[in-house]
């Protein structure tokens, strides 16, 4: 079975060896060969003045619109905060079943919490968040087995309380996506 | 397949659409768009909707006519009024002519969770009668493979008990799928739109189960860095699978009892009052009963979890289910390693029936695995099976029995020399002597 491809569009000035570590696990989670390159966008196109915010449905349609005939599953990471018109803030969303995906790092860190800054555990959140979206470009849908990295999360501590890896239905339906 | 929960968001603005619709789709829902209410209308000719989330403000007919129209349509139907101008009176005036809620655009991500729970918990009650009524077919069922009589009397069971709120006791010898059929009553009870949560209780040390039980707070012990939501607590509306529980600890047992009784909760090092409404299956490959008679289980405990007890018979009792059982581990395995189907010998088939599995179905899955693993690719041939290389008996006993066993031997072995021994099971002597202590081993 031919390798799947799974670009990551580095949008965020993110450090190439935290990309790798990213890469290791997304890469092997979705038996892709997981590439990353920087990626250059002028945001303040997507600022939304009144919410001090990004529009992550504008993100998510250039990021898509980017990919052009890029092979695979893309996502961007970006570092700043972004929302949706209904919510006060996502931290990334996708197309299911799609190709594109993106992640926002911004609310991923201790230090927005008052917390003293971790890089181990930004790394574990930034991987779920990555595998996460990319797991409905793959058509898989929030899951409810606790521990599925397919969780819906709504604040850090929710995304702290799962692993990174899919649950065997979700790895399963995975498998099926990439073969199809 | 259960049937999903469906949604029809009306919204004039077509990124407010695109934002809900992908968020619930997302989510499971089966999602769909109207971007006015006259639009929304003609969708409501021929398809039903369970919740209809709308704009107030929009061209033409505005939220609280729809909302109108829609209870003299379908009266069950659960309406949301969203709005970017939130007024008391427009407030109140919606929920006068039956909305469901009322919320503010944009809503916090918490809070439309917290929306769409209430929602489907509202559909979820409102069929819960009518499906107590209905003589049902069993969803979710795909997994359990077999045909056998004995199979079809335990899905009967299964049947009967799902739609109750009673607590189940699921026993059965170990690899027989215990917890598959808990997931089974689960996706055939009224809580199945909510959360199935299993703890592994023998997997846990009593400290470790009681945090992952009730959760526990920021800095209650080294290592709480945050806050933590228990089992319980995640089970709220839905079902909490407690499996191996004969290995709970007694100062859990009592715990637990508490919680069975009260559905409330504290968490670790926590002093706010939590409650939880869920539903526990239970499964342990022990005899509880006989558990109770040593004086190992509570018997409050016993009688407060044993309301139902289905019994999984072990493969050895329904030989018959062996051949779609084998294509059901051949068909997953090759899937899972991305190989062309393959088939099995007819020789092979016979030497998989002649067999008594004391690991029960587990036993016959790792052995499909490791076949297709060692084949040939084409199809599994006997020399494949490990059967015919008298593969070590796996034994029924538990995990405390065979190391009482083991350790009793050792020392035997060293007549009792207590470093001797030590050295040989690679403990240090105090871990061998609490071993003594516990199993209350004697020199023979």
């Amino acid at each position: 079975m031919t390798q799947k491809k799974i670009t990551l569009f580095n949008f965020g000035h993110f450090d190439n060896d935290l990309l790798s570590e990213v890469g290791a696990v997304a890469g092997k989670e979705f038996d892709a060969v997981f590439t990353f390159r920087k990626e250059y966008v002028d945001l303040s196109e997507f600022f939304d003045s009144s919410r001090k915010q990004y529009n992550g449905n504008k993100l998510l349609a250039f990021v898509d619109q980017r990919a052009g005939f890029e092979q695979g599953k893309l996502i961007g990471l970006f570092s700043v905060d972004i929302f949706i018109p209904i919510l006060t803030y996502i931290y990334g969303q996708a197309y299911l079943n799609g190709k594109s995906a993106i992640a926002s790092a911004h609310r991923l860190s201790n230090e927005r919490y008052g917390l003293a800054r971790d890089e181990k555990v930004f790394l574990s959140r930034l991987i779920k968040e990555v595998n996460h979206e990319l797991g409905h470009c793959y058509g898989l849908i929030h899951c409810h087995t606790p521990g599925c990295v397919m969780q819906s999360s709504t604040y850090v501590e929710d995304i702290d309380q799962k692993n990174m890896h899919f649950c065997d239905s979700c790895l399963l339906l995975v498998r099926n996506a990439r073969d199809s | 397949m259960n049937k999903k929960i469906s949604l029809l968001i009306v919204d004039d603005e077509e990124s407010v659409r695109d934002s809900l619709y992908n968020w619930f789709i997302e989510d499971g829902f089966a999602a769909g768009c109207a971007e006015s209410a006259g639009a929304a209308l003609s969708m409501l000719e021929n398809n039903h909707f369970d919740i209809i989330l709308t704009d107030i403000k929009m061209p033409g007919m505005d939220g609280l006519e729809l909302l109108k129209r829609i209870k003299t349509i379908r009266k069950e139907t659960i309406v949301i009024i969203m709005t970017a101008f939130a007024t008391v009176d427009t407030a109140v005036q919606a929920l006068k002519d039956g909305a469901f809620d009322y919320v503010t655009k944009p809503f916090d991500p918490d809070d439309l969770s917290h929306l769409i729970r209430n929602a489907s918990r509202q559909i979820m009650l409102s069929q819960e009668n009518e499906q107590l009524r209905q003589h049902l077919s069993l969803e979710h069922v795909e997994d359990i493979i077999g045909n056998s009589e004995t199979i079809r009397e335990v899905l009967h069971e299964v049947q009967q008990v799902a739609a109750s709120n009673a607590s189940v006791i699921i026993t059965g010898e170990s690899g027989t799928g215990k917890e598959l059929f808990a997931k089974a009553i689960h996706a055939n009870s009224p809580r199945r739109y909510f959360p199935l949560v299993s703890v592994h209780c023998g997997a846990l040390s009593e400290s470790l189960l009681e945090s992952e039980l009730f959760g526990h707070e920021k800095g209650a012990f080294t290592g709480a860095v945050y806050n933590r939501k228990g089992r319980f607590e995640m089970a709220d509306n839905g079902t909490i699978f407690l499996d191996e529980i004969a290995t709970i600890s007694m100062k859990m047992q009592i715990e637990l009892l508490r919680v069975l009784e009260t559905k409330n909760f504290i968490r670790v090092g926590g002093n706010k009052l939590i409650s939880s409404d869920f539903r526990v299956i239970c499964a342990t490959n022990r005899d509880l009963k006989q558990l109770v008679e040593e004086g190992r289980f509570r018997e409050d405990l016993y009688y407060r979890l044993n309301v139902v007890n289905i019994r999984i018979p072990p493969l050895r009792n329904r030989m018959e289910d062996i051949p779609e059982l084998v294509q059901h581990f051949i068909k997953k395995y090759c899937l899972a390693m991305s190989r062309n189907l393959v088939g099995i010998e007819a020789a092979a088939l016979l030497k998989l029936q002649e067999y008594d599995y004391p690991g029960n179905v587990r036993e016959l899955e790792n052995m499909i695995e490791r076949a297709i693993v060692v084949g040939n690719g084409k199809e599994i041939r006997v020399k494949d099976l490990p059967l015919q290389k008298e593969i070590a008996t796996i034994s029924s006993e538990s995990l405390e029995d065979l190391e009482k066993k083991h350790v009793l031997s050792i020392l035997n072995k060293y007549d009792w020399n207590i470093s001797r021994a030590a050295k040989a099971l690679q403990v240090d002597r105090v871990t061998l002597y609490n071993k003594i202590k516990k199993y209350d081993l004697k020199q023979g």
